[in-house]
């Protein structure tokens, strides 16, 4: 029984993981995630990637809206951006699969650095509202692409890179192989955001989302700061952009309207927002919920005829009844759950 | 000029739906501070209770039309008390999302009752061709604006005479002050919701008798209210009219003159958008606000 975590110097004050009962909780998530790709099936590997990618783009909005408070509805947009410059570089300039991430980044954070200009008169409500013409903007210029690129069309199909091999193991290659690429960006955004915002920058994002004219005065400077935010949000939104366009194999405008831009936002709240985990608990919950759903449909085909028109409408019915349930109910979101969890079994048998 | 005047007034018409849609948001932000992101949403609710009234049970339009509005008002009650009344005093991405989850649970609700394709709505505002200066115009639209006008006039006589319209915009200037006097704030959102159902429900029945179906398409005219409210002012109601016959205009403009392969009747509104956000933030008539620490 332990009364609490006393650090006697600053190295082990600073520690990420400080008792043995995290990093065992990390050593066994680390094992679940390398066991997985080899125990499941094509349907849920397809799954757990697409939770990963969804993850990425969470983590990075997390940083712009949970821990910088600068509401954004548009971040689909920055995802699609950085999809097409991969297609296109790949395609047009046959750049070959990761070396062409960076550019997507770069282009994907720089049209943000430009949508988060902005921030620097508006606030709130007005800033969201301008990231969602932001986002109808940018749509607006992907749906007619071929205005300003030759021969476009309406979608674009990329050289499959990684899609064929076989490493390891003799699975559904395309998913399998690009788990482990998927896994890799995942984790380093992860580690980044993580140690971003106990960086210096990162508590002043923290100091401009809780009051920004007292960030002000205190010397941080607001403009840049919302700036940076921007940047990289939209920079890790171009990174998953580009790993959908090459998982995928397929770019299409239509996968990043404001409802995916709002599923993100609703991964954030219902996971926890300003908690870089949360945002991997919300994207794993809004992932697997419809997923689950299906499944469970599916068990009453025989009885019931017209299943397959329902269960659409139920996923959205339950999608829409999750978030005004957390909002309501746990604002803090899954994080906070946990978090609960985790407390009521640490100080077991008293009650705190 | 006959294709300008065609354009003007189907503009013109599609502009006073949006300023009906616009007047329930900028009503809702007034006097609560939400952002309701179910504005088209509740068009969209009140298109089909229409449809229900006059299809489904064939009532005349002159009993069927009033039933669906009042349900839509009651239902827009019910989404104020049974939800928003739990998301007072929380942050601004809350009460947003609160708003997202109830349009994705109404759209959701709409498409299991009534299946994703349109469905035919019953004629009951006529629709002949009649010619104004040489341009052959729908008398739908006329009788869109007409209807449109009307409610603005009877809501501004409420506003203006009725002990609630007063109470309303009591609480839009000064909340605390207001409460100090003895209004019930609880009232005054609950009216304020009604009413945005009320005007939903007219727009979405206009919409609806304009084009001729009713489907689940016709909510994405709440994005297009965006626009709307900030061009006027998130505040302002005249600017809610003002603008959304604006927004109207520009579409149908953008429409008929430039080439449709563009597409820029659907993204000019926004691009206005952004253009009114950096040189004049709070709009044409919306108050500027001050902080303070």
């Amino acid at each position: 029984m332990q009364s609490g975590v006393f650090h006697t110097n600053y190295a082990k004050d600073m520690q990420l993981r400080p008792t043995w009962v995290m990093r065992a909780r990390l050593i066994f998530l680390i094992i679940l995630l390398v066991v997985l790709p080899f125990v499941a099936n094509a349907y849920w590997l397809n799954l757990a990637n697409q939770i990963m990618l969804f993850s990425i783009t969470a983590v990075g909005l997390n940083l712009l809206v949970g821990f910088t408070g600068q509401i954004s509805i548009g971040h689909a947009a920055f995802v699609a951006l950085g999809a097409y410059t991969a297609a296109l570089l790949s395609t047009r300039l046959n750049i070959p699969f990761p070396l062409d991430v960076p550019f997507a980044m770069i282009v994907a954070g720089a049209v943000g650095l430009i949508f988060g200009l902005p921030s620097a008169r508006l606030k709130g409500l007005y800033l969201a509202i301008a990231t969602l013409a932001a986002q109808e903007i940018v749509l607006w210029f992907l749906k007619h692409l071929d205005l300003f690129v030759p021969n476009v069309g309406e979608s674009i199909s990329l050289v499959p890179t990684w899609a064929h091999e076989q490493f390891l193991a003799n699975r559904a290659r395309a998913d399998f192989n690009y788990y482990w690429v998927i896994l890799f960006f995942l984790t380093l955004v992860v580690i980044f955001s993580v140690n971003l915002v106990r960086s210096r920058v990162g508590r002043a994002f923290v100091a401009v989302r809780d009051q920004d004219i007292a960030a002000q005065v205190i010397g941080i400077d607001v403009n840049r700061t919302k700036l940076i935010a921007f940047m990289i949000s939209s920079m890790i939104a171009g990174l998953s952009g580009a790993l959908v366009a090459h998982y995928r194999g397929i770019v299409n405008w239509e996968r990043f309207t404001v409802d995916t831009s709002i599923a993100v936002l609703s991964m954030l709240i219902i996971g926890g927002l300003g908690r870089v985990s949360g945002s991997i608990y919300g994207a794993i919950f809004v992932t697997v919920l419809p997923a689950l759903l299906t499944q469970f449909g599916l068990l009453f085909r025989d009885i019931l005829p017209d299943v397959n028109r329902v269960i659409p409408y139920v996923q959205q019915g339950a999608f829409g009844i999750a978030i005004i349930f957390f909002l309501i109910k746990e604002p803090e979101g899954i994080a906070k759950m946990w978090k609960d969890v985790k407390d009521y079994f640490k100080l077991w048998p008293f009650s705190y | 000029m006959e294709n300008f005047i065609q354009l003007t007034i189907s503009g013109i018409a599609s502009g006073a739906i949006l300023a009906l849609v616009a007047l329930g948001f900028v009503l809702i932000f007034k006097s609560s501070d939400v952002i309701n992101f179910a504005q088209g949403e509740l068009l969209m609710v009140g298109g089909y209770m229409t449809y229900v009234m006059l299809a489904w049970f064939g009532l005349p339009w002159f009993i069927g039309v009033p039933i669906a509005i009042i349900l839509s008002a009651a239902i827009g009650v019910a989404i104020e008390q049974g939800i928003l009344r739990h998301m007072i005093g929380e942050p601004i991405i809350s009460v947003i999302m609160v708003t997202v989850g109830v349009s994705t649970l109404l759209r959701a609700i709409l498409g299991l009752v009534f299946g994703n394709a349109p469905l035919a709505f019953p004629d009951f505002i006529p629709n002949y061709p009649v010619s104004i200066m040489g341009a052959r115009v729908g008398v739908d639209k006329l009788w869109a604006i007409a209807l449109s006008l009307l409610l603005f006039g009877v809501l501004t006589i409420f506003f203006r005479r009725s002990s609630e319209g007063i109470a309303m915009r009591a609480v839009a200037d000064d909340q605390q002050a207001a409460m100090s006097m003895g209004i019930s704030i609880k009232k005054v959102w609950a009216v304020a919701w009604a009413i945005a159902g009320m005007t939903a429900a007219v727009g979405g029945t206009l919409l609806a008798a304009i084009i001729g179906g009713v489907g689940l398409d016709i909510a994405h005219l709440g994005l297009i209210v965006f626009p709307v409210v900030i061009l006027g002012g998130l505040d302002s109601i005249p600017g809610a009219i003002v603008g959304g016959i604006i927004v109207g205009l520009l579409q149908s403009y953008a429409g008929g003159y430039l080439p449709p392969s563009l597409g820029l009747a659907e993204v000019a509104p926004f691009i206005v958008l952004v253009l009114i956000l950096l040189v004049k933030p709070y709009g044409l008539f919306g108050t500027t606000r001050i902080e303070r620490v």
